[in-house]
């Protein structure tokens, strides 16, 4: 039987890179769950452990180290499964798209060979043809306009959005359950970003897969995301609902992201940005993390690290003056 | 691509000329005489000057350097190379009948080469510093450093005269037979000659396929449940050796330069063999013929690394 358990529950990971100049926490400590078919938006700036924290669910941070916490997905802890156990689940149950497609692909291969490899990956009886076929398929699932001569075409002669089509059409090949999204329109020109959100939206739709999309983009959780993760300085900072965590954030540091934003919707006269930049991971500032360019920041702050706290219905802010951000955030935005 | 071909062979043969201008005249602008090379000092007597200008003449070393250029061309366009001074053999035959062991010599050792420099490179680039990493560090840099000669000399003192597996000179015993003993003289030079070109070979590959290995589409393959072995042989050696052709090409005539040392330790009826002896006498028909035998090697080598690369690589279009 299934556990109630979410799909995909992260738990106070923490992931850390040995460098010259000391240990980098580039996640510490976050915990956040996807359910299943539900579309979890993480953000954050660079450097917020955003992707890292995606990238360890499937065991792909090259130099750096689980420090805590665990990965588990329908119940098993990714992070201690052996090797095999986990590339069978790589590519298959969990898939990835990543952020450049134009160097995401192998430049001497055929995509459709890469296609086809994902398949036959996770179903050795697959025929050549079956596969073929299979992937041919996909292509134009995506919207790949004449996927069949396509299919014998290598990366170099598809444009930037029609090979982060085919990395879409090679993600949801195995009909993943989960869908890890890597900043999948950052690389893209605006025009193509739209096309390739409404896809993703579609292959969602397709495969009923969970997604988590990892982005920068307040834009693209709006659009896409049922909930959202706010990440800074590795940590989770607040989440909850998208329309909740929009229209009533608790931590001062959403506000800033969303102060930051233009709008076509209200009157803004002027954006603000947040003043200061993200804290060196490597000597994180002790107490609250962002209470540098905090304008609340007060002594407790300087000293005590906020832990996640409910402030609502599935929402979460991680900030000791959650409580008073409510009555701040309208006089700001008035 | 007939067009590319066809183009770089042109621009080859203009190439091949400048060569073949250049080093005629610098073989005869070295010091001393052809003529009285042949001739041991104390063999010189009375007479002999006019001996010496005698076959000078004959030689048409007299003439202005132009027209014996000029002579030279005019021949060597129909295919005729002159004749050594040293036995009168055409040059040409004289190299052909040693191209082939050199030839052979050199692939076998290109072979032997790579099979050492590819899977050595491959897994020190996987299990970069490991033991494995560092082992193979060492036994690159060690055929580096030590001259192939003195391996050779190495080699043929405990294969030949303490083990006496090997024979440790010539291409064949007298009345030999045939492959099997034409075999047993190649290992040695091919082996420590492949060698000597494995070492540096081993880090090319090593650092190569440790730039794809950060690839991002590596990291996609592993994404999608590839093992490692097969991320690496599918994917980022694949990649790697593609930059491996040039090397390997831009390293033959190196290697020729070594297999010239390693015939002379092991009595290796190649070309090399030939050539040192025409240096010291002074040949100048076989030691240009020589050259030219090794310009137009290394200007084939160039085009055959371009073609290979627009063949294996689908990103390159050559027009």
């Amino acid at each position: 039987m299934e556990s109630t358990e979410p799909l995909l529950v992260i738990d106070d990971l923490a992931v850390e890179f040995r460098t010259d100049e000391g240990v980098v926490k580039a996640v510490d400590g976050a915990s956040f769950s996807v359910g299943r078919g539900e579309i979890v938006g993480v953000v954050g700036e660079s450097g917020s452990g955003k992707s890292v924290t995606a990238m360890s669910i499937l065991g792909l941070v090259k130099s750096g180290r689980r420090a805590g916490g665990t990965i588990r997905f329908r119940g098993r802890d990714l992070a201690t499964l052996p090797a095999k156990e986990l590339r069978a689940i790589r590519g298959a149950e969990i898939a990835m798209i990543f952020q450049d497609p134009m160097t995401a692909l192998n430049p001497v291969v055929t995509v459709g060979r890469q296609i086809v490899e994902a398949l036959k990956l996770h179903d050795k009886k697959l025929s050549k043809a079956a596969a073929r076929d299979r992937a041919i398929e996909l292509l134009a699932l995506v919207g790949m306009p004449d996927a069949a001569a396509r299919f014998k075409q290598y990366p170099h002669e598809f444009s930037g959005g029609m090979r982060q089509r085919a990395m879409i059409a090679m993600a949801i090949a195995n009909g993943p359950s989960l869908l890890i999204a890597d900043e999948p329109t950052t690389a893209l020109d605006v025009t193509i970003q739209a096309q390739v959100l409404d896809l993703l939206k579609v292959a969602q739709q397709e495969t009923q897969a969970a997604t988590l999309l990892i982005t920068h983009d307040l834009g693209v959780v709006a659009e896409l995301a049922d909930r959202v993760v706010v990440m800074y300085a590795g940590r989770v900072v607040e989440q909850g609902d998208v329309t909740t965590v929009f229209t009533e954030p608790r931590h001062p540091y959403t506000v800033g992201l969303l102060e930051s934003l233009p709008r076509l919707d209200r009157d803004v006269d002027e954006l603000h940005p947040i003043p200061g930049s993200p804290p060196s991971l490597l000597a994180p500032p002790p107490g609250c993390p962002f209470h540098p360019r905090c304008p609340l920041a007060r002594d407790r702050c300087r000293t005590e690290r906020p832990q996640p706290r409910v402030v609502g219905a599935g929402h979460q802010s991680a900030c000791h003056f959650a409580a008073e951000l409510a009555a701040v955030h309208t006089e700001v935005t008035r | 691509m007939a067009a590319f071909v066809v183009r770089r062979i042109l621009v080859n043969i203009v190439v091949f000329m400048l060569i073949g201008i250049g080093v005629f005249l610098l073989v005869r602008a070295a010091p001393g005489d052809p003529v009285r090379m042949m001739i041991s000092p104390e063999d010189l007597q009375e007479g002999s000057e006019q001996f010496i200008q005698a076959r000078r003449a004959e030689l048409g070393l007299d003439d202005p350097i132009l027209v014996q250029y000029a002579r030279w061309l005019l021949d060597a366009i129909s295919g005729d190379l002159g004749s050594s001074f040293l036995n009168r053999e055409p040059v040409s035959g004289l190299l052909l009948e040693r191209l082939g062991p050199t030839v052979l010599l050199m692939s076998t050792a290109l072979g032997i080469s790579l099979l050492i420099a590819v899977p050595l490179g491959t897994i020190a680039a996987v299990r970069r510093n490991t033991g494995v990493d560092y082992a193979a560090a060492a036994l690159s840099l060690g055929v580096i450093s030590v001259p192939s000669f003195f391996l050779g000399i190495t080699a043929i003192y405990v294969f030949s005269l303490q083990l006496g597996w090997l024979p440790s000179s010539g291409m064949s015993t007298p009345d030999g037979g045939g492959g099997a003993d034409v075999l047993k003289h190649l290992i040695m030079p091919a082996a420590i000659l492949g060698l000597a070109a494995a070492g540096p070979l081993t880090r090319y590959v090593r650092g190569s396929l440790i730039d794809e290995l950060s690839a991002d589409y590596v990291r996609t393959a592993e994404a999608k449940g590839g093992s490692l072995a097969r991320v690496v042989s599918r994917h980022a050696l694949r990649n790697s050796l593609i930059p491996l052709i040039t090397i390997v090409m831009i390293n033959i005539p190196q290697m020729l330069a070594g297999a010239v040392v390693l015939e002379q330790v092991f009595a290796w009826p190649g070309m090399g063999q030939l050539a040192v002896r025409a240096v010291n006498t002074q040949d100048y028909p076989v030691i240009v013929g020589f050259a030219l035998y090794v310009a137009a090697l290394v200007l084939v080598c160039n085009l055959v690394a371009d073609i290979a690369y627009a063949v294996v690589d689908p990103r390159v279009k050559v027009t």
